[in-house]
C-alpha cells in the first residue's frame, strides 16, 4: 500500500510500532498513535462513506468529536460497533472497519442513484407524498426504513463488561487542553480534590499541534510536565479517554471512560467502559472550540477538510492530507494552517480570504513566506469526482452578500476551510446557562451560569493562548477558594497573539438562482443543504426548532456540532433577522454517544438487574425441586413438581395432601411490621377498617387497609403480642409501601401518637403448617405450648420453643384448614423447616408453593389483594362489610365510602362461579357477559379474577367481579374466549369448601 | 439529579429519597362533616405550582423520616428543607 | 393552497421548490374570535381542526406560547395503540385509532402512521392475568388484540431475550396489530395546515397571561400580544394545565412530572414493531430514520423543567439491554424530557369547568400522543356545543367528586 502521505518525520506517532488494519476488506498499515482517520489519510484514503439521503461520496472533514462523515462499522460479529467516528477511533492491531450506508460497495453504490432524484427529495418531501393508495404506506415505509439508518446493530450478545463509579470532588475540570490543565494545576497545588477528564488518549487538546511556547518551553513539553505534576498529586485524578457527556442539576456530571477500545481485541481483558457519576462542588469547563466549515456549492466533496484538522493531521499525525492545498477562510486561524502545510512540504496554491483585508501578524507571516493570499474572495464551487481536483474562486463583496468577476479555477487535492470557531458550549448549556450570541466574535458564548461552573479558554470564546491560560488560572484559583483552599497561582506565561476580526460568512453567495445549482451542505451527515433551510422558511417553519425538525438538521450522530451554527446563520439570513433573534436549538446530553451497555453497567442479569430476595429456606426449596415465582423482589416456591409432574398435577397432589393430612408453606415473604407504643392500638384503629382497641393480648385479627380513596390497599392478620405491641402482616408485594404509608401518617399527621414502626420481614422465617394433621406436627416440634383445641384457639398466638430456640406460633389460616404459622429468627429458618418436615414425615407432610396456596384460599373465597382487587374495589364489593367498623367515627378511607359512586348498587362485586362442565377452568382474566351474541361492543358484566381446578371440590372454581353480583346468585353468565369458545357459568357465593368452617376451628 | 439536604442526615443524593407530594395538606378532623366536593378537594385537588412548591420527602434509604422541602419546580433548586411541624 | 401529492412534488421540483406556499399563515391576532384554543400542540391543533371541519367554526384562534408542537407533541415516543382496559378509555382511544387510520389522507399530510403492532410484555403471573383481562375486554369492545406466548414473541422479534432464567423473564404479551408509531412533528404540522386551510388563525409566540371572566363566564384572554376576546375558550396545555387553572381561579387534580425519553444513533432496521414493558420499565421502537426510540419512566417529583434525573435514564437503559442484549454496543445519542400532567386515575380530564364557556382537556399523563386525533375530535364537540360528547362524558372533572374514577393503573396491583 502506498504511504505517500506520511511525512518523513514529526508527529506524535510511534513509528517503531506499525499497526496493520483493514478498511472495506483491504489491508493498510499505520502507526501506534494514529486514529483510524489519520491512518487512512496517511494511506491516501479520503473517501470513507456515503451520505445518508443522496449517497454522495464523503470524506474525512475533521479530526475530532464533531466529525459528521467518517462514520464506520467497526469490527464484525459480537465486537461490532455501529457508527464509530474514525476521527476518535485509536488505531490498534487488526482493526477492521467498513463504510456504512453504501451497497454493494463504497465506490459503486447503487443508492447513489438517489442523488439523481435529489430534486424530488427536498426537505420534508415524505410529508407530501407516499399517501396513496392508503394501503401502500407500510410498503413505502419498508423501503424508507431500509434506506435510513447508518451502521448495523450487533446481532450477538455483547461479550464486554461495563462498570459504574461514583465520585465526589471539589473541582471537576472538563477538558485536558492547556486551559483545563492550568485550572486543575491551580486548584491541585492548593490541595483541592480535583478530577480532570479528557476525551482524548493524550492530554493537551489542540495545543498538541501547536508550536507555541508556554513558560519558556515548547507547549508539548509544558503539557508533559504539567500532566506529570498533576499525576503526582494525591488528591488529583486524571482520566483520559473520558468524555463528560451530560451535565445535570446540582453539578452532577456523567463521564464515560473508554478502557479497552484502543486495544486489539485479543488484549481486551478489563471492563470496556466505565460511566462515572460525579458530584463536583465546582466545575471548570475547558471544552475548547470546534472550527466551522464554510458553506458553498459541493462543499462536501472528499478532500475538503477543516483547516484546523489539516494542521492536526500534519503536526500530530505527520500526515499530509494532500499535496496541493487551497485554504479558504474568513478569519485568522487558518493562516496557521498555511504555515503548518508549508513546513510539511505541502504546496499551497493560495489562501482565499473572504475578508477584504488581512494584515495581522500571522497573515503577514504567511505572505512573507511567499504564499499567495486572495483577499475579498471566496471559493464558490469544487470539482472532482470522488475527490476534489479543483476549486472555483470569485470575488466576494465586502459585506459577503454577493460574488462577482471572473471565475478562477485553481487545481488542488485538498481544500482547507475555516468559518471561524464555535466554543463547545454543550455542557455549559446543559447545565442551564443559555448560550449568548456574540456578533463581534460570530459565536455563541457560554451564558450566565446557574450552577457553580465557569467556562475558560476556547470554550469561553478565548482563542489565544495567553488569555486562555490567564482565565484558567483564575478559574482554578477561584474554584479552590470556594472549597476553602488558599490558592493564588499565577498564570503560566505565553505570548499574546493579536488577531483580526472575523467576517461572518454563513453561506457563500451562490452564482445560481435560489434553489438551483449544486447543493451547498450545512449538515453533512443528514444531507441538509442551504436550499432545504430556505424551503423550510418558505413553508412557514420559522422557529429554529421547526427548521431542525423539518430538515433533520442536527439530528445525526454528531448532533450538528459543525452544521448547526451555520444553519442558524443561513436561517437568520433567509428570514432577515439576527442570529440572536433566531436562537439556538437546545443542547442536550449526550455530548457524544455512549454505549447503552455502559449506561446499564452491571445492573443486568438474573442477580443484579433488580435485587433478589430469598427466604432462609430458599436453598431447601431448590434442593427439593421447587419451581419459583417472582413475587415483588422475592423468589417464592411456586410448586414442587415430582417425577416430571405438570403444574396442574403437582398442585392437585399438594392440595389433596394438605386437605387430607398436612402441607407446609414458606410464608416468610409476607410483610411483617412491629407496631409498638402507647398509642399503637389507637393508630391501628385509623389504619384498619375494623376495631382494635379491645383485641385481647395473644389474639390475632384480620384487617383491611384502605387508601384514602376508600379502595382496598392491603390486608393481613395482626397479632396483639402485648398491650402496646402488635405484630402486623402485610401482603408480600405491599410491605414496603404499607410501612412508608403508616410512617407517613404517624410522622406528618399524628406526630402526637407514640407509636414506633419496625420492618421485621427479614428478621423472621415463617412456615405455615396446614391441614388436619398440623396440630400433631407442630406439637411434636414446638415445646412449651399447649396445642389443645380448647387452649390454643383459632386466631390465638403463643410463644414456645424449638429446642433452645424461641418461636412464635400463630393459629391463623389462609386455607380454611387447621393451620399454624411458626415463626423463628430468620437464621434458624431452615432448621425449623427441617424439624417440621421431619416431624411431619409420618403424615406425608407435603411442601406446597404459591399456586396451591392460591387454590386453597380460593376454595374458601379468601381474596388476594392485587389479584381479586385492582385499586377500584371496596371491602363491600368483596362482600366483606363485616370488616368495616360500624362504631368508629373515622378511619383512613372511610369518608370515601359515602360518595355517590361507592354507594352505587351496580358496582362490580365479588362472586363465585361454577362452570357448567365441572372440568372446564375459565381462564383468569376472562370477561363475563350476559349475552355472548350481543353486537360489538358487547356489554361486559365483569371479569374472572381467580380460577382453578379444585381437586378437593372435584370441579373448577372461580372468583369474579360482576356488576351487582351480590344479588345475582344462581344466574348464568358467559365467558367468551379469544378462540370463540364460550364458557357458561353460574354465579355462586365464594365459599366452595367446608362452608361451616369446621376445619379451621377443629 | 437532585441533591437534597435531609434535616436529620445532611446532603444526600436524590436516589436515597422518595417523593411524597404536596406538603401541608392537613387531613380534615371530622371527615364525615365534609360534603363530597370538600372531600374531593382534600383528596385530589393540588396546587401543582410552576415555581415554589412545598412538598414532602421521605429519606427512604436513610433515616426513614419525612420532612418538608421548599423546591422550585422549574429549576429544581431546593431553597430549604425543614422538619415536619416546623416552618421554613 | 395546493394539495400535497407526488404530482405537486414533481411540479414544484420543476420550479426548484420556489413556489411552495407556507403550510400555515402567521396572522396577527384579531380582537375577537368565536372561540380560542389555548395550546398549539397536537391536541389543541386537532381540536381547532375538528371544530372547523366537523362543527363549521372557522373564526377561531389557536394561541401557542412558543412554537407549535414544541411541548409533549415533539417530545414523546410516538406510540399509538387503543388496547385500554376500561370501556371508557377503550372507546375513546379506539375512536382515536380509527381517526389515525385515515389521518394522512384526511389531512393531506403524511403523518407516517405505521401500523407495525404493539407488544405489551408480561413478566409475572399477575402481569399475564392482567393482560388476559385487558385483551378479552378489548376484543369484546371491538379492538384487535391477542395474547401471545414468549415463543411467539421470539418468532416475531428475533432479537428479544426470552431466556426464562433472567431476572424478570418474559412470560407472554398482548399484541395489538393495529398499534404502531407515527411521526410526531408531522401530526402537529398536518393538523395546523388543515386547520389553517379552513380559516383557523394559528398564533405562535403568544402566551396567555390571564383568563378574563365576567359573572362566572369566560370572556377572553390576556396575552403577551394583547387582549383577545372570545365567548368560548378551550385549554389544551399539557404540562401547564394547573397554571392555566390557577389563572381561571380553580384547582385541578393534576400533578406535573418530568418524563424522559432517549434515542440511539441511527442504525439499519433491526426492530420492526413496538415493545413495551411496564414491569421492567422500558419501551422501544425504531423510527423510520433508524433511531431506537426509548421511553423512560416518570420522575417522582413535580417538575416543569423538561428534564429529569439520570437515575431514571440509567434504569430504563438497563431494562432495554435486559430485553435486547444485542443493543448493548449500540450507543445512546440524545435524551430529553417533557412535562406530563398526571391525574390520580391515570386518565384524562376532558370537559366543562366551574367557569362557563371555559373547557379543559388535560391530564393525559404519559399517553397523550396516541389520543391526539380522538382527543381533538371529542374536545371540538365539547367546545363547539358546550356539552361533552358521549365519548368524553366519563372523563369529566366531577368524577373526582362522585368517585367515579377510571382507574387505568389500578390493574397493576400488589402481589400476595
Amino acid at each position: 500500500m502506498s504511504k505517500n502521505y506520511r511525512l518523513a518525520e514529526g508527529g506524535r506517532i510511534n513509528r517503531e510500532h506499525t499497526v496493520n488494519f483493514q478498511f472495506n476488506g483491504k489491508s493498510y498499515s499505520g502507526f501506534a498513535g494514529d486514529t483510524l482517520a489519520s491512518a487512512l489519510l496517511a494511506n491516501g484514503v479520503h473517501m470513507v462513506g456515503r451520505s445518508w439521503k443522496y449517497h454522495r461520496p464523503r470524506g474525512i472533514l475533521s479530526a475530532g468529536a464533531e466529525e459528521p462523515n467518517a462514520i464506520f462499522q467497526l469490527e464484525k460479529g459480537k465486537y461490532t460497533v455501529p457508527n464509530a467516528r474514525g476521527t476518535q477511533v485509536e488505531l490498534y492491531d487488526n482493526l477492521d472497519a467498513s463504510s456504512v450506508n453504501c451497497w454493494p460497495s463504497l465506490d459503486f453504490d447503487l443508492m447513489s442513484i438517489n442523488s439523481k432524484f435529489a430534486r424530488m427529495m427536498p426537505a420534508g418531501f415524505y410529508y407530501k407524498t407516499f399517501m396513496w393508495p392508503k394501503s401502500m404506506w407500510m410498503k413505502y415505509e419498508h423501503f424508507i426504513r431500509k434506506a435510513s439508518g447508518l451502521g448495523e446493530s450487533p446481532r450477538q450478545n455483547d461479550p464486554d463488561r461495563y462498570e459504574h463509579a461514583h465520585a465526589h470532588c471539589d473541582l471537576l475540570v472538563v477538558g485536558g487542553g492547556i486551559a483545563g490543565l492550568t485550572a486543575a494545576l491551580a486548584a491541585g497545588r492548593a490541595g483541592a480534590r480535583v478530577m480532570l477528564v479528557d476525551e482524548q488518549a493524550e492530554f493537551g487538546g489542540l495545543t498538541l499541534n501547536s508550536h507555541a511556547q508556554i513558560e519558556g518551553k515548547s507547549a508539548s513539553q509544558w503539557i508533559e510536565d504539567t500532566v506529570a505534576e498533576l499525576q503526582a498529586m494525591e488528591e488529583v485524578t486524571l482520566l483520559n479517554r473520558a468524555t463528560a457527556f451530560g451535565y445535570h442539576d446540582y453539578n452532577f456530571l456523567t463521564v464515560n471512560q473508554r478502557l479497552t477500545d484502543h486495544l486489539p481485541l485479543s488484549e481486551r481483558k478489563s471492563g470496556r467502559e466505565k460511566v462515572w457519576q460525579i458530584r463536583a462542588h465546582q466545575v471548570v469547563l475547558a471544552t475548547g472550540a470546534a472550527e466551522r466549515p464554510l458553506v458553498f456549492a459541493n462543499n462536501d466533496r472528499p478532500g475538503v477538510m477543516l483547516a484546523s484538522a489539516v494542521s492536526t493531521y500534519v503536526n500530530r499525525y505527520a500526515v499530509k492530507p494532500g499535496n496541493r492545498v487551497v485554504i479558504f477562510t474568513n478569519n485568522d486561524s487558518a493562516y496557521q494552517t498555511a504555515l503548518d502545510c508549508k513546513a510539511a512540504g505541502i504546496e499551497i496554491a493560495v489562501v482565499v480570504d473572504a475578508r477584504a483585508q488581512s494584515s495581522s501578524e500571522l497573515a503577514n507571516t504567511v505572505r512573507s513566506a511567499g504564499i499567495e493570499v486572495l483577499n475579498g474572495s471566496a471559493v464558490v464551487d469544487t470539482s472532482g469526482g470522488k475527490h476534489v481536483s479543483s476549486v472555483k474562486v470569485m470575488n466576494l463583496a465586502a459585506d459577503g452578500k454577493s460574488v462577482s468577476g471572473s471565475v478562477k479555477n485553481i487545481s488542488c487535492d485538498l481544500l482547507a476551510v475555516s468559518s471561524g470557531w464555535s466554543p463547545v458550549v454543550h455542557l455549559s448549556s446543559q447545565s442551564g446557562a443559555k448560550a449568548i450570541w456574540n456578533d463581534d466574535q460570530a459565536m455563541f458564548l457560554p451564558g450566565t451560569p446557574t450552577q457553580a461552573q465557569v467556562s475558560v479558554g476556547a470554550a469561553n470564546g478565548t482563542l489565544d493562548l495567553k488569555n486562555s491560560l490567564h482565565q484558567a488560572a483564575l478559574a482554578g484559583n477561584a474554584a479552590a477558594k470556594a472549597c476553602g483552599f488558599d490558592s493564588d497561582m499565577a498564570a503560566p506565561s505565553a505570548e499574546a497573539l493579536a488577531s483580526e476580526a472575523i467576517l461572518p460568512l454563513w453561506q457563500v453567495p451562490s452564482i445560481h438562482a435560489s434553489g438551483r445549482g449544486p447543493k451547498a451542505f450545512v449538515d453533512m451527515q443528514n444531507d441538509v443543504g442551504v436550499a432545504d433551510i430556505q424551503l423550510a422558511a418558505r413553508e412557514g417553519f420559522h422557529s429554529v426548532e421547526h427548521v431542525k425538525r423539518y430538515t433533520a438538521m442536527g439530528f445525526g450522530t454528531d448532533q450538528g456540532k459543525l452544521g448547526n451554527i451555520n444553519g442558524m446563520g443561513v436561517l437568520a439570513q433567509t428570514l432577515g433577522q439576527s442570529i440572536a433573534e433566531t436562537g439556538t436549538t437546545t443542547y442536550r446530553p449526550n455530548y457524544t454517544p455512549v454505549s447503552f451497555g455502559a449506561i446499564a453497567g452491571q445492573n443486568l442479569g438474573d442477580e443484579l438487574f433488580d435485587p433478589v430476595r430469598k427466604t432462609a429456606m430458599h436453598a431447601w426449596h431448590e434442593e427439593n425441586g421447587a419451581e419459583f415465582e417472582n413475587v415483588g423482589q422475592w423468589k417464592r416456591p411456586w410448586y414442587y413438581p415430582r417425577n416430571g409432574e405438570s403444574l396442574d398435577e403437582a398442585v392437585n397432589r399438594e392440595c389433596l395432601a394438605t386437605r387430607e393430612s398436612v402441607g407446609i408453606l414458606d410464608a416468610s415473604t409476607l410483610g411483617k411490621i412491629e407496631v409498638v407504643g402507647r398509642d399503637a392500638a389507637k393508630f391501628l384503629e385509623m389504619i384498619y377498617t375494623n376495631n382494635w382497641m379491645k383485641l385481647e393480648v395473644g389474639k390475632a385479627r384480620y384487617g383491611f387497609m384502605l387508601g384514602e380513596d376508600g379502595m382496598v390497599m392491603d390486608d393481613g392478620v395482626t397479632v396483639r403480642i402485648a398491650e402496646n405491641h402488635f405484630y402486623m402482616h402485610t401482603t408480600t408485594g405491599g410491605a414496603a409501601g404499607v410501612l412508608a404509608w403508616m410512617e407517613r401518617w404517624l410522622q406528618t399527621e399524628w406526630p402526637e401518637l407514640e407509636v414506633f414502626l419496625t420492618s421485621v420481614t427479614d428478621h423472621w422465617a415463617t412456615a405455615a403448617v396446614v391441614g388436619p394433621n398440623s396440630r400433631r406436627v407442630v406439637s411434636a416440634v414446638c415445646d412449651g405450648i399447649d396445642f389443645s383445641a380448647d387452649n390454643f384457639k383459632f386466631m390465638d398466638s403463643r410463644v414456645g420453643k424449638i429446642g433452645d430456640l424461641e418461636c412464635r406460633v400463630n393459629r391463623i389460616s389462609f386455607s380454611g384448614e387447621l393451620a399454624y404459622e411458626v415463626n423463628v429468627p430468620a437464621n434458624y429458618g431452615r432448621y425449623m423447616w427441617e424439624e417440621l418436615m421431619q416431624a411431619g414425615a409420618e403424615y406425608n407432610i407435603t411442601p406446597y408453593g404459591t399456586e396451591t396456596m392460591h387454590v386453597l384460599r380460593a376454595e374458601k373465597g379468601y381474596v388476594i389483594v392485587g389479584q381479586d382487587t385492582d385499586g377500584s374495589v371496596t371491602v363491600e364489593d368483596l362482600g366483606m362489610s363485616w370488616a368495616l367498623s360500624k362504631t368508629k367515627t373515622d378511619y383512613i378511607g372511610k369518608r370515601s365510602l359515602n360518595r355517590p359512586d361507592t354507594l352505587r348498587k351496580d358496582r362490580k362485586q365479588l362472586v363465585g362461579l361454577v362452570t357448567e362442565d365441572p372440568k372446564t377452568v375459565i381462564p383468569e382474566g376472562a370477561q363475563l357477559v350476559d349475552n355472548p351474541g350481543a353486537p360489538m361492543p358487547v356489554p361486559m358484566a365483569g371479569h374472572v379474577s381467580s380460577s382453578y381446578y379444585s381437586a378437593c371440590c372435584g370441579h373448577s372454581i372461580a372468583m369474579a367481579l360482576v356488576k351487582g353480583g351480590h344479588h345475582r346468585t344462581g344466574e348464568t353468565v358467559y365467558a367468551p374466549l379469544a378462540n370463540d369458545r364460550v364458557i357458561k357459568a353460574t354465579i355462586t357465593d365464594t365459599n366452595f369448601y367446608d362452608k361451616e368452617g369446621a376445619k379451621a376451628n377443629a | 439529579m437532585l441533591l437534597i439536604e435531609c434535616p436529620y442526615c445532611g446532603e444526600r443524593d436524590e436516589t436515597e429519597f422518595s417523593y411524597a407530594g404536596e406538603a401541608h395538606i392537613a387531613r380534615p378532623l371530622e371527615t364525615e362533616k365534609l360534603n363530597d366536593a370538600e372531600w374531593a378537594d382534600y383528596l385530589f385537588m393540588r396546587k401543582n405550582p410552576k415555581g415554589a412548591h412545598r412538598e414532602q420527602w421521605l429519606h427512604a434509604a436513610g433515616c426513614r423520616r419525612y420532612f418538608n422541602a421548599e423546591r422550585d419546580t422549574v429549576n429544581y433548586k431546593v431553597k430549604s428543607t425543614y422538619k415536619i411541624g416546623e416552618q421554613s | 393552497m395546493s394539495k400535497y401529492s407526488i404530482f405537486s412534488l414533481a411540479r414544484n421540483a420543476m420550479s426548484y421548490h420556489q413556489n411552495w406556499a407556507a403550510a400555515w399563515r402567521s396572522p396577527e391576532p384579531k380582537q375577537q374570535y368565536d372561540a380560542i384554543i389555548i395550546g398549539g400542540g397536537g391536541h389543541g391543533l386537532a381540536t381547532a381542526y375538528y371544530m372547523a371541519k366537523e362543527h363549521g367554526m372557522t373564526n377561531i384562534a389557536v394561541l401557542e406560547k412558543g412554537w407549535i408542537g414544541g411541548g409533549n407533541t415533539g417530545r414523546n415516543t410516538t406510540i399509538v395503540r387503543s388496547n385500554y382496559l376500561w370501556d371508557e378509555s377503550a372507546h375513546l382511544y379506539e375512536k382515536s385509532m380509527k381517526l389515525w387510520e385515515g389521518l394522512s389522507q384526511d389531512l393531506n399530510y403524511n403523518v407516517m402512521f405505521s401500523q407495525r403492532g404493539v407488544y405489551n410484555l408480561g413478566h409475572t403471573l399477575q402481569d399475564m392475568r392482567d393482560i388476559q383481562r385487558r385483551v378479552n375486554a378489548n376484543r369484546l369492545n371491538g379492538i384487535d388484540g391477542h395474547v401471545v406466548s414468549a415463543q411467539e414473541i421470539k418468532a416475531a422479534i428475533p432479537h428479544i431475550n426470552i431466556d426464562q432464567g433472567c431476572r424478570y423473564p418474559i412470560l407472554g404479551a398482548s399484541f395489538q396489530p393495529r398499534g404502531g408509531v407515527a411521526r410526531h412533528d408531522a401530526v402537529a404540522w398536518g393538523f395546523a395546515r388543515g386547520a389553517d386551510r379552513r380559516g383557523v388563525d394559528i398564533i405562535q409566540n403568544c402566551e396567555v397571561t390571564s383568563i378574563l371572566q365576567e359573572n362566572g363566564m369566560v370572556t377572553g384572554v390576556e396575552t403577551s400580544r394583547g387582549k383577545i376576546m372570545a365567548p368560548k375558550v378551550g385549554v389544551v396545555v399539557a404540562g401547564h394545565c394547573s397554571v392555566l387553572a390557577d389563572m381561571a381561579g380553580f384547582r385541578m387534580p393534576i400533578e406535573s412530572h418530568p418524563l424522559q425519553a432517549l434515542v440511539s444513533e441511527p442504525i439499519k432496521p433491526i426492530l420492526d414493531t413496538v415493545v413495551m414493558s411496564n414491569a421492567v420499565h422500558g419501551y422501544v421502537s425504531q423510527s423510520d430514520k433508524g433511531d431506537l426510540v426509548i421511553g423512560a419512566g416518570i420522575d417522582s417529583y413535580n417538575g416543569y423543567g423538561q428534564r429529569g434525573s439520570f437515575s431514571g435514564i440509567e434504569h430504563t437503559v438497563s431494562a432495554i439491554v435486559e430485553l435486547f442484549p444485542i443493543f448493548s454496543r449500540v450507543r445512546m445519542n440524545r435524551q430529553w424530557g417533557g412535562i406530563v400532567d398526571t391525574a390520580p386515575d391515570a386518565c384524562p380530564i376532558i370537559g366543562n369547568t366551574p367557569v362557563k364557556g371555559l373547557y379543559f382537556n388535560c391530564g393525559w399523563g404519559t399517553g397523550g400522543f396516541k389520543a391526539t386525533p380522538g382527543s381533538g375530535w371529542v374536545f371540538a364537540h365539547n367546545v363547539a356545543t358546550g356539552e361533552p360528547h358521549e365519548l368524553n362524558r366519563p372523563f369529566a372533572l366531577d368524577r373526582f367528586v362522585t368517585g367515579h374514577l377510571i382507574d387505568e393503573h389500578g390493574a397493576a396491583g400488589v402481589a400476595h
